[in-house]
């Protein structure tokens, strides 16, 4: 359902036509990383570490070299040495910690950190070549959890790394000098915090854990390069962000990005793990060694050892509330596993944790810390969930405690707008409010719950979206009234459909008349990463802004033909009329036909990069049984709540918040990286690292709350992340209502119930 | 390297004789052998369901059989559901429901709800559940996915 109050209606936007590229990918036509296959092409394989920390004395290639079939292999040595420090820059990355992390140079960081990769003539002879690799370790103690990072005397994983203290996310931070495994610091602070919790009437405390958990996209990584002998390289890659694989592919292969193209295949998911290069410059590598072009396309054993999950987290947090039930203080201590180089997004919980309430006196600290683990790539609302997960069980306690409705508690407790957020800007207006009121007024919230070991929980989720980072469109109309539109924004879930909805709203034609595509870096203008729910956002504005030009245009070519000025030309409802005779008239599809005759074809381009979208709410309420003599844990009913804005194709919306909420189920009750005391990751299989199936679900019920957002034309906020972070903590609040125990450990398997049962006695 | 065997089976309607290495498995070779990449691979161990086929009308994971197997066999791949006249009403249903996001899953649960379908035009939502236990998506939450399966089923018994 969707609760739009008092908004003006659209003709395309807002409706749900069949997405364009769904009939490829209905047949099996659409083509994705792996389909790729040219004449001549080489298979290659990766040779990974089996230790999750040692020095790597020697490596010796030489029998593999032997093996007929073989045509190359690389290790760091042919790569360019990038200099500069190890410090993280944004959520790309940055070249030096993304070619350390392609491939080790002396030290091995993890288990599955790469070391080699083979060309072959075929994949098997690839992987027995792997084997014939022979290579020497000395292993080093493995540094596993932050707290074994951080302790006195700990192994430091790297010798150059000193503490940067930052009081902005991507500040560049005070050197302090300190050598640890603590990338960095970061921490909001303000008010008096000793003298509001003093003057509380309730006050709880309590410290979460949380697991390793990877992002589960079904399509492993898949690359091919071909290297022509005039230095044009170019790569046909699954990826989020066309741009970002070739800034960072020409970075680390040391020459210029202009040479290099990079064609987007379709890609199978991502949830922001498909942000960073693994193997691109790998196969370039390979196929400018070979003269032939390479592939590589991981297995899944590769994909949960060799790329990016998000962090494992320590977190404490505290929270006081005056006789009032308003909030008087709180304190959010944030410990987030960055993997083996820095990058964590505790940036990301602590920008969101604390945003939902209005919270004078606040101290955040975020430290982002190095072990042997995989290096953390983004995962949807990047350390946001952990963050919700402490903060909203410990609003869900102080809610019980002062006898208030969890939704009611939080509701005297929401920002506004004009109210500080943690890191002390300004917020936006958003749907606080109008989202905890749905959920309140809601018949799953008011529906009896019957029955023993049956609980309700509820829970919300706040994020900054992101948006402004950069997105470019192109327009051509053809002579029958339809457009080309052309983008750079790989589409994960939708997003062509909705950015070509936009378009087609602009000039007055129906979804069907928009052919939009997604296309290689050499056809259009810079586009930023698909990530941080902007692309609707951003490309969408890019489209709108090119549909706009393309009107003026055509405007011209309408007052060639009626002999007036175009300013006596106006465009309403899909029609060019002339204000000096309003008897002539033009629908788009009939000047469309006349270009050809008035000037030759229109073809217009154009980019966005105005301000981000700004802060965005979402809110689930759940039903669980538990089974307190297995622990097993069963979702009975699930409803989820988000601030679209405006929602540009429903289905697409609701599909993102049904999406978020089987992550956020996986990830409360499943999901986990299981580390061995030698840190090998036992369980890097879909048989043993457990996602959701349709056998453990029920429907998940929708509500759209749309609350324009005044920074787009129609009003789109976003939705790819802000769906993923309430679950964890929505399922703890009813594990709490149906059996009377505290989770504060993530996952919530049946072992970890069944011990908490057992603590609770 | 293995000599290469010639295997004859019947692929979306037709006779088919191919090489293939007695160690490559039916999906390897469909893939790479026959260019039919719209079987794809999520885990290569018999546990998304992405490479899911049709054998003799059983569903099977294309990963965890050998090509040399499919001798004389049936296989069905989601290049041959749809017929020259249209689309089958699983992908009609699958685009009308919005049942796919990235769209990688899609073949395999398309292929698996046909061979639930053709057997029981009327599973309902927990039988339909059941049966794509064993194919994985991290888009949709299956929802939409298994709304346009009933609906599907819902046509397929009024033709």
């Amino acid at each position: 359902m969707t609760i739009s109050e008092n908004l003006p209606k659209f003709k395309t936007f807002g409706t749900r036509p069949i997405r364009h590229d769904g009939l490829d990918k209905v047949t099996g036509r659409a083509r994705y990383g792996a389909d790729v296959h040219l004449p001549g092409m080489l298979v290659g394989k990766v040779l990974r570490s089996p230790y999750a920390h040692a020095k790597i004395l020697s490596v010796d290639t030489s029998k593999a070299e032997a093996l007929p079939g073989v045509k190359a292999i690389v290790t760091y040595k042919d790569f360019p040495i990038i200099s500069g420090p190890l410090v993280f820059g944004n959520e790309m990355g940055n070249s030096r910690i993304m070619a350390e992390n392609m491939f080790a140079t002396e030290k091995v960081l993890y288990k599955g950190h790469a070391i080699a990769a083979v060309a072959a003539t075929d994949a098997h002879i690839a992987e027995e070549a792997i084997g014939l690799i022979d290579v020497k370790y000395e292993p080093l103690e493995p540094v596993l959890t932050v707290h074994d990072a951080m302790r006195e005397g700990a192994p430091i994983l790297h010798d150059t790394m000193t503490t940067l203290f930052k009081v902005e996310r991507f500040g560049k931070g005070e050197d302090t000098g300190v050598k640890s495994n603590v990338a960095s610091q970061i921490q909001f602070k303000r008010g008096d915090l000793d003298k509001a919790f003093g003057e509380s009437e309730l006050v709880i405390e309590r410290e979460f854990n949380t697991k390793t958990v990877h992002q589960g996209y079904i399509e492993p990584h898949s690359s091919t390069a071909s290297w022509s002998q005039d230095g044009r390289l170019t790569v046909w890659t699954s990826t989020q962000g066309i741009f970002g694989i070739r800034d960072a592919t020409a970075a680390i292969l040391g020459i210029p990005a202009s040479q290099v193209k990079v064609v987007a295949m379709e890609i199978g998911g991502g949830f922001g793990g498909k942000t960073l290069t693994y193997i691109d410059p790998v196969v370039a590598q390979l196929s400018k060694k070979t003269g032939r072009p390479v592939k590589i396309t991981m297995t899944r054993k590769e994909v949960f050892e060799g790329t990016g999950p998000t962090s494992g987290t320590y977190m404490r947090c505290k929270i006081g509330v005056d006789k009032d039930a308003h909030i008087t203080a709180a304190e959010l201590h944030m410990a987030y596993e960055a993997g083996a180089f820095p990058g964590s997004p505790v940036g990301g919980g602590a920008m969101s944790g604390l945003g939902p309430y209005k919270i004078d006196n606040l101290i955040v600290d975020g430290l982002d810390v190095v072990c042997n683990k995989q290096k953390v790539a983004a995962y949807r609302a990047p350390g946001q969930p952990q963050a919700a997960f402490a903060v909203e069980t410990v609003m869900d306690e102080l809610a019980e405690k002062l006898g208030l409705d969890p939704l009611e508690f939080r509701m005297m407790n929401a920002a506004q707008e004009g109210d500080r957020a943690p890191s002390g800007v300004p917020h936006l207006t958003f749907g606080n409010e109008e989202v905890e009121r749905a959920m309140k007024e809601h018949d799953h919230y008011n529906a009896p719950l019957e029955g023993p070991n049956k609980g309700r929980g509820v829970a919300v989720g706040y994020r900054l979206n992101g948006g402004g980072s950069g997105s470019a469109a192109t327009i051509n109309v053809n002579a029958d009234g339809t457009i080309n539109l052309l983008t750079g924004s790989m589409d994960i879930g939708g997003s062509r459909a909705a950015i070509a909805m936009q378009a087609a709203e602009v000039l007055g034609i129906s979804s069907d008349d928009v052919n939009p595509q997604v296309v290689d870096t050499d056809s259009i203008g810079w586009t930023g990463t698909t990530g941080g729910s902007r692309i609707t956002f951003d490309t969408g504005r890019a489209a709108i802004n090119t549909a706009n030009e393309v009107i003026q245009k055509m405007s011209e070519r309408a007052a060639l033909l009626w002999e007036v000025q175009s300013a006596d030309v106006d465009f309403e409802d899909g029609v060019f009329i002339c204000t000096k005779n309003t008897e002539d008239r033009f629908t788009f599809k009939e000047l469309s036909a006349k270009l050809m005759d008035t000037g030759g074809p229109v073809t217009c381009s154009g980019i966005d990069k105005q301000g981000g979208v700004g802060a965005q709410l979402a809110g689930h309420i759940v039903d669980v049984e538990v089974d307190p003599e297995t622990g097993k844990v069963d979702i009975l009913r699930y409803t989820t709540f988000i601030d679209a804005g405006r929602a540009a194709h429903p289905s697409y919306v609701e599909g993102q918040m049904q999406g978020g909420a089987l992550q956020g189920i996986g990830w409360a009750l499943n999901e986990e990286y299981y580390f061995t005391d030698d840190g090998t990751v036992a369980n890097s299989s879909f048989l043993d690292y457990r996602m959701p199936t349709s056998l453990d679900l029920p429907m998940i019920d929708t509500v759209i709350i749309e609350v324009p957002n005044d920074r787009h034309p129609f009003g789109i906020r976003g939705v790819g992340e802000t769906v993923l972070i309430p679950p964890m903590a929505a399922i703890a609040n009813a594990i709490h209502d149906a059996i009377g125990v505290r989770m504060t450990k993530l996952p919530m398997s049946p072992g970890a119930i069944l011990e908490a049962l057992e603590d609770a006695g | 390297m293995a000599k290469r065997v010639q295997v004859n089976a019947n692929i979306n309607g037709e006779d088919t004789d191919f090489l293939c290495e007695p160690r490559q498995s039916l999906l390897e070779t469909l893939r790479d052998v026959l260019g039919l990449t719209g079987t794809k691979e999520g885990c290569n161990d018999g546990n998304c369901g992405a490479c899911t086929v049709l054998l003799d009308e059983r569903i099977v994971d294309s990963c965890c059989m050998l090509a040399v197997e499919a001798e004389g066999k049936n296989i069905i791949t989601i290049e041959g559901i749809a017929s020259p006249d249209g689309l089958h009403p699983l992908q009609q249903a699958f685009l009308e429901e919005a049942a796919l996001q990235c769209g990688i899953c899609t073949p395999g649960f398309i292929v698996a709800a046909k061979g639930l379908l053709d057997r029981e035009p009327d599973a309902d939502e927990a039988r339909i559940r059941h049966w794509l236990a064993g194919n994985l998506c991290r888009c949709t939450g299956y929802d939409k996915i298994v709304r346009a399966v009933l609906k599907a089923g819902e046509t397929m018994r009024k033709s």
